[in-house]
């Protein structure tokens, strides 16, 4: 009977977090938006976006420059070498970008966001502002939660354009496949509301699920040292886990058998 | 309360999402001009277009020479109708040239193969809107087994 | 002596622990009340509910005759502006310079010009000594500098009430002394109402017109600092003396030694 009364009340404890979690969110959205908050937000899109970009770029670049390598040793069998553009652009556009773009976002900035939150509230900045009758969800979690949706799109955007052109530099420079045939026949293959639309609308999703994660395991967080690397570790699991599972279903909706 | 420096490379950051937006815009997904010159435009009707979709290109030879603007099916006689986009520098097509459905590779694409017919003294040059009298439609694999089927048949 | 704030058969429980037990005690306008006890009996926790961020499991706090804990939020953050607190660690936003943080809640509830809120800034600064720190990022603060722009932030917005948590742990004796300085001073000139929770015996005693002592989730002792020095309560002279043994045990409860060596029973 005791591992069922734990288990009822694990159970019960996961509902209430969810119910927590809610209660944040629609606080923070539905937080009067203010003129104070904008520059607020601008200054988290400096701390999520700005400072995501080396990583992203560099990924980007790298991942553009594996497919590259991988898609020629394929198609080069069946002659179709011609084809590595779209094969590139395609996997990159649809899947690679938006989901290597948000597990590294997860990791970068939703683990830096949880442990940004659970510090303020450890030294009890949350506190201070309840005392000073702001609401901290107004201060602290909508310039956060806006900038995550703003700058993921964003990143995803610039992570796919140079993934496309690590391709380029591996498959045509180095690999000797046509420039022509690279970019035309992926020109003619890649529709810009199928592909590159439908990659942004996930990355929008993908943010608002990382950023919605992150600062509630941070909001959510004990307030100690291992509290907040507890919360930490939990917002790159869950938010990794959350993406993987969400781009299927996100996949199925878009791509799949109507 | 937010820093100059922070500012700019927010919008740094902006500039950038956009530049790869309109670089995936106009490189990776556009709506598809072969030279950046002006094109002129001819027509084609085909039996049948099999997989070829707007965008493919045209080709004599090999080199690309223009892309395909539309496909539409012809109101009265119910052919399809091929527009095709053809890049200025190349107008200098006699009127006998043929086009054809052809696909690169074993499963490339299929674009339209443009075969410049003789230039003899009183054939004029194909211009802008005229229709190409000589097209071969594609290989329709399904076809291909039904006439073979059924030549062994008759025999 | 009007009462500012009244807690009436106050109980609190954390989960299953009680932290306050049935306890009833009034803070009068304009004075200093202490509120003292050995650590870990939650005196930071009886703040936060004066505050309104927790609420108490039955009893009443009463601001000026309002129910705290029967407030609606919008209400809860109204009655706010007229108090604030200074938190342990000072609880200055980190991402922001000194100007800034104490500017800030002029900003959230003001519509006062820039120029006026530099104004008040630098002048609530100088109340504390820190004019000169003015630029600097809250990092850049000593603990015991910390706490005192922390105060200024406090009372940027002129309350009626300060709360202290702990305003002395933790400080060297200089930094100990300014803030005995600028609560006794702040008190007196701004007419304020503070309650300082602490265990720092001597520096509270200095200020406080009256003291509580917190014990075993009861109040055990309280009235003026004289009254409170010639207490006959075992405990609160423990307290006050800071001896090792005595009503509060040495010993966490444990076996006898006897039992733990021998295992007589």
């Amino acid at each position: 009977m005791d591992w069922l009364a734990k288990l009822g009340q694990s159970t019960l404890e996961r509902f209430a977090a969810i119910g927590r979690a809610t209660g944040m969110l629609l606080g923070a959205l539905l937080a009067a938006p203010q003129i104070k908050n904008i520059s607020l937000t601008i200054k988290q899109i400096y701390v999520v976006g700005v400072q995501s970009l080396s990583i992203i770029i560099v990924s980007g670049l790298f991942i553009g420059m594996v497919m590259a390598l991988q898609g020629y040793t394929i198609l080069v069998d069946y002659g179709a070498e011609g084809s590595l553009g779209p094969m590139v652009a395609l996997s990159i556009l649809r899947e690679l970008g938006p989901v290597v773009t948000a597990l590294l976002f997860a990791g970068r900035a939703g683990s830096a966001l949880t442990a940004e939150i659970g510090l303020m509230k450890a030294t009890e900045q949350l506190s201070s502002l309840e005392m000073m009758a702001v609401d901290p969800l107004r201060r602290v979690v909508a310039p956060r939660l806006w900038a995550g949706l703003i700058s993921m799109p964003m990143l995803t955007l610039i992570f796919s354009a140079v993934g496309i052109l690590g391709g380029h530099l591996v498959g045509v420079e180095w690999l000797g496949v046509d420039v022509g045939s690279y970019w035309s026949i992926m020109q003619s293959t890649v529709e810009w509301n199928e592909d590159v639309m439908n990659g942004v609308i996930k990355s929008v999703f993908f943010a608002f699920v990382i950023t919605w994660i992150a600062i509630f395991k941070g909001y959510d967080s004990v307030p100690t040292s291992e509290g907040i690397s507890a919360a930490t570790t939990q917002t790159v699991v869950y938010s990794s886990l959350a993406v993987l599972g969400l781009d299927f279903v996100l996949t199925a909706i878009m791509f799949g058998i109507e | 309360m937010t820093s100059r420096k922070v500012e700019v490379l927010v919008g740094l950051f902006v500039a950038l999402a956009i530049a790869a937006s309109l670089m995936l815009a106009l490189n990776v997904a556009s709506q598809g001009t072969v030279g950046q010159g002006d094109t002129y435009t001819l027509y084609a009707k085909f039996d049948n277009i099999g997989g070829l979709k707007e965008r493919s290109s045209v080709k004599v030879g090999g080199v690309v020479i223009g892309r395909v603007e539309k496909i539409a099916l012809d109101p009265k006689d119910f052919t399809p109708v091929v527009t095709l986009n053809i890049s200025t520098a190349y107008d200098q097509f006699p009127e006998t040239s043929s086009a054809s459905i052809l696909t690169s590779g074993l499963l490339g694409e299929q674009y339209v193969g443009f075969q410049p017919g003789f230039t003899i003294d009183d054939i004029e040059n194909l211009a802008d809107g005229d229709y190409i009298a000589d097209t071969k439609s594609a290989l329709v694999l399904e076809d291909l087994i039904g006439q073979f089927l059924f030549s062994k048949g008759s025999d | 002596m009007k009462n500012l704030i009244e807690i009436d058969s106050l109980t609190f429980k954390r989960g299953s622990r009680v932290i306050y037990d049935n306890i009833s005690l009034h803070i009068p306008e304009g004075k200093t009340t202490a509120i003292m006890g050995p650590s870990g009996i939650g005196k930071t926790t009886l703040l936060k509910l004066i505050g309104g961020q927790l609420r108490p499991d039955s009893g009443d706090i009463q601001f000026r005759g309002e129910s705290i804990p029967g407030m609606s939020r919008k209400r809860l953050f109204h009655v706010r502006r007229q108090m604030s607190m200074l938190f342990q660690s000072g609880a200055l936003f980190t991402d922001i310079s000194v100007f800034d943080n104490i500017a800030y809640p002029l900003r959230e509830h003001s519509n006062l010009s820039e120029d006026l809120i530099k104004t008040i800034v630098l002048l609530k600064l100088q109340a504390v000594g820190l004019r000169g720190a003015v630029n600097l990022m809250p990092s850049e603060l000593s603990g015991g500098m910390a706490r005192r722009a922390a105060l200024a932030r406090a009372i940027a917005l002129d309350p009626e009430l300060i709360l202290y948590d702990e305003p002395f742990a933790g400080q060297d004796p200089i930094s100990m002394g300014v803030l005995v300085k600028l609560i006794k001073e702040l008190n007196n000139a701004l007419n304020l109402t503070s309650v300082v929770v602490t265990h720092d015996v001597n520096e509270v005693m200095s200020i406080a017109d009256h003291v509580y002592i917190l014990a075993e989730k009861k109040i055990i002792g309280s009235g003026t600092p004289e009254q409170i020095k010639q207490s006959d309560s075992a405990l609160v002279q423990q307290f006050l003396r800071g001896e090792a043994d005595g009503p509060v045990p040495f010993h966490y409860p444990a076996k006898s030694l006897e039992q733990e060596f021998l295992g007589v029973s």
